[in-house]
């Protein structure tokens, strides 16, 4: 009779590739987002910038601007408060808050459920506001087209070179807060190059969204943005 | 500081791999972290211990290979490594270049794991 035989489990750790992008969830969501925006003709826009560098106060006087020929909507990303979207409101285009809780960042998910209910192609601008912060807002893809950070004149010249990997992952820098320059001895020339620095051909706005300053040039910028015929025409 | 939130992902992405292999213990998880992906390595290692607690990964070992950021040179038309993430252009002739090949990643690529 043959002795049984018996397979020990192999207990040696061994390798195995695995090759999975961590942050593909919320890839594959935005993707799907993206393509959603576009077949719909809306431009969508997201803000990023750190806290108090007056993304609400510029993105008010854009949609008061934009409100009277174009539909116009946004979300807002807070991790409390709803205090963001009822400034907004005054604009008197639709807004939705988005409370973050403790996440310091809008991922895409939010955004998607942010829009539920929405018939995209009622809309040609839609603007996502992200909450304050200049570091972890860079890793998510939010599925807009355009991602705009902004710098204020009161916040020094080397926050591009502070923050680069923000500033590269933006597609257009805009400098607010322009009626207080001289007062601070805002250096113009210095902010620009450290932002050609960190991301080269960037295109640069300088506005107020106080005295309206530099606004004509940017949502110029946001129309010639748009290709489809606006929805309010429609 | 999101990195919390960026370790869970990751060990739950190599539980249900681990899982899915009839693994018993993972040791170790191999992830390829680009200088330009916004997460802190020193911040991911911290935070990766915490979110390992209680699963099948527990006390296991997160091993980060750094990614340089690689761009392309629009002059040289060759990929190049810069040499700081607050000056993209070319280390060799110093044409400026927004164009990134390498240095975004976050990826997991492989799993140490006992059968």
């Amino acid at each position: 009779m043959k002795a049984e035989t018996r397979v020990a489990p192999c207990l040696v750790p061994r390798l195995v590739e695995v090759r999975r992008n961590v942050l593909k969830q919320n890839d594959v969501i935005a993707r799907v987002l993206r393509e959603q925006f576009r077949t719909a003709g809306v431009l969508a826009v997201s803000l990023v910038s750190s806290p108090g560098s007056g993304k609400t106060a510029f993105l008010e006087k854009t949609l008061t601007l934009l409100h009277s020929r174009y539909k116009v909507a946004a979300l807002v990303g807070d991790l409390a408060t709803e205090n963001d979207a009822a400034r907004l409101a005054r604009s008197h285009a639709p807004v939705r808050q988005i409370i973050t809780g403790t996440v310091c960042h809008l991922e895409v998910a939010m955004v998607q459920n942010a829009l539920k209910g929405r018939e995209l192609n009622q809309l040609d601008f839609l603007f996502i506001e992200n909450v304050g912060n200049l570091v972890c807002p860079s890793s998510y893809d939010l599925g807009e087209e355009l991602r705009f950070v902004l710098l204020s004149v009161t916040e020094g010249e080397d926050k591009p070179l502070k923050y680069p990997t923000i500033f590269h992952s933006a597609d257009v820098a805009i400098i607010t807060k322009s009626d207080l320059a001289a007062a601070v001895e805002f250096d113009e020339a210095t902010t620009r190059r450290n932002i050609q620095a960190v991301r080269p051909g960037m295109e640069v706005f300088k506005l107020s969204s106080k005295t309206g300053e530099g606004m004509t040039e940017f949502l110029e910028f946001l129309k010639r943005h748009r290709t489809r015929p606006t929805a309010a025409s429609v | 500081m999101h990195e919390l939130s960026i370790a869970m992902s990751i060990v739950e992405m190599a539980q249900e791999e681990a899982e899915r292999r009839g693994s018993v213990q993972v040791h170790a998880v191999q992830l390829r972290l680009g200088q330009l992906s916004g997460v802190v390595k020193q911040a991911l290692l911290s935070s990766y211990e915490m979110a390992c607690a209680t699963t099948l990964l527990e006390g296991s070992q997160l091993l980060i290979e750094e990614v340089p950021v690689e761009v392309f040179c629009p002059k040289c038309e060759l990929p190049r490594l810069v040499t700081s993430i607050q000056w993209f252009c070319c280390p060799e002739c110093g044409t400026p270049t927004p164009t990134v090949l390498h240095g975004k990643e976050l990826e997991v690529v492989a799993l140490e794991m006992t059968e």
